[in-house]
């Protein structure tokens, strides 16, 4: 337990570790350490954004989704809209032709009758004459009674 | 018989606490003490080879293996040693930057060499203390004390190192003026009390290493000594006291180490900072 030159010894040995620890042992390490934090930082850095950017490219999915649907059901309820038209416009079309067909046949029809009344009338006129032919004996001047048998006929 | 067995427990333990001493006797010349009072009479002129060969092969242990753990240093996922590693120099540079307010790039790894290499060799006295002086015996060397803690040289030794950089900072970084002045007009901020200060300043400028260097011997030294008195017990009953006492020793190897460290690091600070 004698202080002797051990001590000088002693601090020498500790300047040459100390020296030594500041050269080659701390940089490598303290370097080493901090580019992980760094890096690590970056990381948890860079997951953050991205979890970010993940929320907004969902939000903006979402949203475009929406606005698709929305379209879509637009688009159908224009469509539908649009049959609905067709549909009645091909029945208004089919009614007024249908009138159209019921009134051209009417008017057919009717002409049709007039025809056969001016027949029948014609016939009538001249069954009349020809009857008045058998009961005067003598013939009828047609010309001379047309207005006459025209009158008649007009009457029937 | 008692008289003999006293004797014999009185030899044993001055044996265990000698150095193996490297010197230069009035008498003998440079030669190797083979006892405690020519370790005595060779005075200044002498080294304790056990301390500085243990203490300096801790060292390189420290530098070898911390200096491995730095080479093989990436950035990717640490595993193993450079874990352990890095947890110690994490621990140092988090000491470091909550004690030490100035900006100089020696101090965390100044930090780092006291606390580990102490650290190192404090360890070495949970070693049982018959193992090596045993051995060295058997090889026909007197004496091996292997702690070199427990040797005030080492202690104070590494604590003037610490003193040298205060006082070499102290001029640096205030100046002569400057650091006379701190030790002249404080704590009483009067010309007439200059001298008392200068009495007061220097007395705790010198208490640092003093205080540094004997607390770390004083515990390393009195828990070798436990060891030593409890391995005299008869061997049943040794491990009884033994176990608990090494496992107490784990704390204060590692508490005073740590002290150690911090200390270090604080002074140094208080060098740094201006008034």
């Amino acid at each position: 337990m004698n202080i002797n030159m051990t001590l000088i010894g002693q601090t020498i040995a500790f300047a040459v570790f100390v020296w030594f620890c500041i050269k080659y042992v701390w940089p490598p390490i303290s370097n080493a350490l901090h580019e992980r934090q760094k890096k690590i930082a970056d990381g948890l850095d860079a997951a953050s954004r991205a979890s970010r950017d993940l929320e907004v490219a969902q939000e903006k999915a979402e949203q475009t989704l929406r606005e698709s649907k929305e379209q879509a059901s637009q688009i159908l309820e224009q469509a539908n809209k649009r049959s609905a038209q067709i549909v009645e416009e091909a029945r208004e079309e089919a009614r007024a032709e249908g009138e159209r067909l019921v009134a051209s046949a009417r008017s057919e029809i009717e002409q049709e009758v007039n025809r056969a009344k001016e027949d029948l009338r014609a016939q009538v006129s001249h069954l009349a004459i020809i009857g008045a032919e058998r009961v005067l004996e003598a013939s009828v001047d047609e010309q001379a009674h047309r207005k006459l048998l025209d009158e008649l006929a007009a009457e029937l | 018989m008692a008289a003999g067995n006293e004797v014999s427990s009185t030899y044993y333990i001055q044996h265990h606490l000698q150095n193996l001493t490297f010197g230069k006797h009035p008498d003998n010349g440079w030669s190797l003490a083979s006892s405690a009072e020519e370790a005595r009479e060779m005075g200044f002129w002498a080294i304790h080879l056990d301390t500085m060969g243990w203490s300096i092969a801790m060292g390189v242990l420290f530098i070898w293996v911390f200096r491995k753990a730095g080479k093989m240093a990436t950035t990717g996922v640490p595993s193993g040693l450079q874990n352990a590693v890095e947890m110690v120099v994490e621990f140092i540079e988090n000491l470091v930057s909550a004690t030490f307010h100035g900006r100089n790039p020696l101090i965390a790894p100044l930090a780092l060499t006291l606390f580990v290499w102490i650290l190192l060799m404090n360890t070495l006295k949970i070693i049982p203390v018959d193992y090596f002086p045993e051995l060295f015996a058997r090889l026909g060397v007197d004496y091996m004390k292997i702690v070199p803690t427990t040797d005030p040289n080492a202690t104070l030794g590494m604590a003037l190192g610490v003193f040298c950089l205060i006082i070499y900072y102290s001029l640096k970084v205030k100046g002569v003026g400057g650091f006379a002045k701190e030790l002249s007009l404080t704590p009483f901020n009067h010309w007439a009390l200059i001298p008392f200060n200068l009495v007061l300043e220097i007395i705790g400028l010198l208490v640092k290493p003093l205080g540094l260097g004997l607390r770390l011997f004083g515990n390393m030294f009195a828990g070798e000594v436990i060891f030593i008195l409890i391995a005299l017990l008869p061997f049943w009953a040794i491990w009884l006291l033994d176990v608990p006492w090494a496992i107490f020793h784990i704390l204060v190897v590692t508490l005073q180490a740590f002290i150690f460290t911090t200390l270090s690091v604080v002074y140094l600070s208080a060098a740094h900072e201006h008034h």
